[in-house]
């Protein structure tokens, strides 16, 4: 008896040391950390992260709900763990601190597309600097056609086309502003048009959001040079 | 009911401590069959939820192969899907049947004949009802959107009610047992009751805590994953092992004491292995060392259970041959082995830098939760099932084919995954190499794995049929368990 009493304690310390070496410990550290503030003459000058409002948390939830963080990460990450900096997908690693007023952050643990920690970055590629197929640039027409059909932008996608966020309408009066421009075969016949429904459109002004270039203190680490 | 044949010997009666007398015939047929109704029940149940999983592993394949396939249906998308099958395999599969057979040898080692069986089935159900209501929200679109942490803590707390149903019962019959001396399979089944509650209910409960930090919460569906693998499917599975192959090859496992020192080192480090999920990640670098630090003293582990089954097998290996149940499980145990190996060497920094994000993780819990525990559990349940219905499995050939299925095909998917992570993390890692072509590099794998995926389904789809005639009790005479190949030959 004295024996299983023994095995049982074990078990029931090693449960309470896992718990706080891998709960309760990072939530000491980092769990309450705050955002970065800048001052100036007693001024606030700049706060970073601030949380999300309106249509990007809108868009959050669609992300959420449409289990984008199965294929996308939002995670970037250092040099010498991976070619994240040098594909283009951000210019620091991105560190605690930049998810602070996430719940939850979509961190993402694969990679069957490319990361979005900065996808709204006017900066951010996933193709080589020099590629002639890099879309002048990624905005809202550009996103709302990647989401109706991927293959259209990107030949070589594996992205599934999320069409049931979009809706086939007659066009009364003039054409509406956000109607997409489909190519051949997909376009919709004469008198009718495709526009994004809300859901869409909160998504798209979500990852138009999505930036954590925003310089901090604790990332020492700049982008380094690829080796040529 | 004729008990099925079965050697006096148990494993469990082996240690050099007293025991209070050996277990007759008549009182292991009492035992057996107390347990009938329940862990019929549990397994039933869990073969229904192993069908749907893998038709989900095989659509969400095909879907990476033509992502146009049922794109226009949201709750069939792959974003929900997948969700949805690791959720079932891990919380529909594996959890109940994991339970169905714990709960039959935890009566048989503590020789504890099960009462109020109603209570068991109660808590199966509200477990099913709690899953399959958080299966609908994911699908629905109604996920917490926490990795591994998906259905909404409703369902979460009807789980844990039925689970708990179970596992206090569990250790009230540890409490209550007559054999003095208590077997390594007990100790494992004990650390699996009492940890899964405390890491399901922490980790479900304190996810949408509103004072929790940020990526904490990413932190604790890292932590709260990997215990779910680490130690439940573990400890059910080797504890399962453990007893099945001493038993049916009938001669004791090959060293206690280095099966003890393997439970120890499992015991303390297993629980600190999960941070390696977020490795590379934007959390505290220490967390991350820490877990790699666990992960290479669990080799300790590895090492005991390489030893200890594999040298109690040596000199028998005939039975691999004749008898279903030790050709599974033993297959799991190999799996086990080179699923921990794979999975140390890859949480190391430098080839995590170049696995990470890619199908190759994806692929080790495959290996675990398929490769091993699964095999394992089939190997249980051929060998139990004919000692709760009163007869014996109707076709060998049946089983083979079953075998042939599972091995096979389950040794495809999950190659499928590694290799295909291989060839994406070395592209990948290659900033010359265009995201495109890293797309590119894993297509063909991901067809190779809807294709695997059919001769799983085909392994399995035979296995219920069988199932299901043992339950109507069509099958051989009992008596004489059904082996493969020359049919008696050996004494089983």
């Amino acid at each position: 008896m004295n024996r299983t009493l023994t095995v049982i304690a074990w078990i029931v310390g090693s449960f309470a040391l896992s718990v706080y070496a891998l709960v309760i410990l990072p939530q000491k550290q980092i769990g309450g950390l705050q955002p970065q503030i800048a001052e100036e003459d007693g001024k606030i000058t700049d706060i970073y992260p601030i949380q999300n409002i309106g249509i990007v948390e809108k868009g959050r939830e669609v992300y959420r709900s449409e289990g984008c963080i199965y294929c996308h990460s939002q995670q970037v990450r250092d040099v010498q763990n991976g070619s994240d900096l040098f594909r283009g997908w951000g210019e620091r690693r991105t560190v605690a601190r930049d998810y602070i007023f996430e719940r939850p952050p979509f961190l993402g643990s694969s990679r069957l597309g490319p990361d979005l920690a900065n996808v709204g970055s006017g900066k951010w590629r996933n193709e080589a600097e020099n590629d002639p197929r890099r879309p002048a640039k990624r905005n809202a027409q550009w996103h709302l056609l990647h989401l109706y059909d991927p293959k259209n932008v990107i030949t070589e996608s594996n992205m599934p086309p999320y069409r049931y966020l979009f809706e086939t309408r007659k066009i009364t009066g003039q054409q509406s502003a956000n109607a997409l421009d489909l190519r051949k075969g997909l376009a919709p016949e004469a008198g009718f048009e495709v526009v994004p429904k809300p859901a869409a459109t909160a998504l798209v002004g979500y990852l138009l959001s999505l930036d954590r270039s925003h310089p901090l203190n604790e990332v020492k680490s700049a982008m380094l040079e690829p080796k040529k | 009911m004729i008990a099925a044949a079965e050697p006096a010997f148990a494993p469990h009666t082996t240690s050099t401590r007293p025991l209070v007398a050996p277990m007759t015939p008549a009182e292991r047929a009492t035992i057996d069959a107390s347990t009938r109704g329940p862990v019929l029940f549990f397994l039933g149940n869990s073969i229904l939820w192993l069908l749907v999983a893998t038709l989900l592993g095989f659509i969400t394949s095909l879907q990476l192969y033509r992502p146009t396939f049922l794109a226009d249906y949201p709750f069939l998308t792959y974003g929900r899907l997948w969700p949805a099958y690791q959720n079932i395999i891990t919380y529909g599969w594996a959890s109940l049947s994991g339970m169905g057979v714990a709960i039959w040898l935890m009566a048989r080692l503590t020789r504890i004949p099960v009462r109020y069986a109603g209570v068991l089935v109660a808590g199966a159900l509200l477990w099913q009802i709690g899953l399959t209501f958080g299966i609908g929200s994911i699908l629905g679109g109604n996920s917490s959107g926490v990795e591994w942490l998906e259905i909404p803590t409703a369902s979460a707390v009807l789980m844990l009610i039925g689970y708990a149903l179970v596992g206090l019962w569990g250790i009230l019959l540890y409490g209550l047992r007559k054999e003095s001396a208590a077997y390594i399979s007990v100790w494992y089944l004990l650390a699996a009751f009492l940890w899964f509650p405390w890491v399901f209910a922490t980790a479900h409960l304190t996810k949408s805590f509103p004072q929790l930090g940020g990526v904490v919460q990413n932190i604790i569906g890292a932590w709260a994953s990997q215990s779910f693998y680490s130690v439940w499917v573990t400890a059910v599975g080797l504890a399962t092992a453990y007893y099945l192959i001493p038993k049916v090859i009938n001669r004791p496992i090959h060293s206690y004491n280095v099966a003890t020192a393997g439970f120890w080192t499992f015991i303390i480090f297993a629980g600190l292995t999960g941070a390696t999920r977020l490795s590379g990640g934007p959390i505290p670098a220490w967390l991350v060392s820490l877990s790699i630090a666990a992960n290479i003293l669990l080799i300790v582990q590895i090492v005991t259970v390489a030893v200890n089954l594999v040298s109690t097998i040596k000199g028998e290996e005939r039975y691999i041959y004749h008898s279903p149940t030790v050709r599974f499980t033993y297959f799991g145990v190999i799996a086990f082995l080179i699923a921990s190996v794979l999975g140390l060497f890859s949480s190391l920094r430098s080839i995590d830098a170049v696995l990470h994000f890619t199908p190759f993780l994806v692929g080790l819990q495959q290996l675990i939760i398929y490769g091993f525990f699964s095999m394992v559990i089939f190997g249980a349940i051929y060998y139990i099932l004919p000692r709760l219905v009163g007869c014996e499995w109707l076709s060998s050939s049946l089983i083979t084919f079953h075998f042939y299925g599972a091995a096979y095909g389950g040794s495809m998917v999950t190659a499928m995954f590694l290799i295909s992570g291989l060839a994406t993390g070395i592209a990948l890692s290659n900033p010359e190499t265009t995201f495109a072509q890293v797309i590119d590099s894993a297509s063909l794998y991901v067809a190779g794995r809807a294709l695997a995926w059919v001769l799983v389904g085909i392994g399995h789809l035979i296995f219920a049929l069988h199932f299901g005639l043992m339950l109507l009790r069509i099958g051989q005479p009992g008596g004489q368990p059904t082996l493969f190949g020359a049919h008696g030959e050996e004494a089983h």
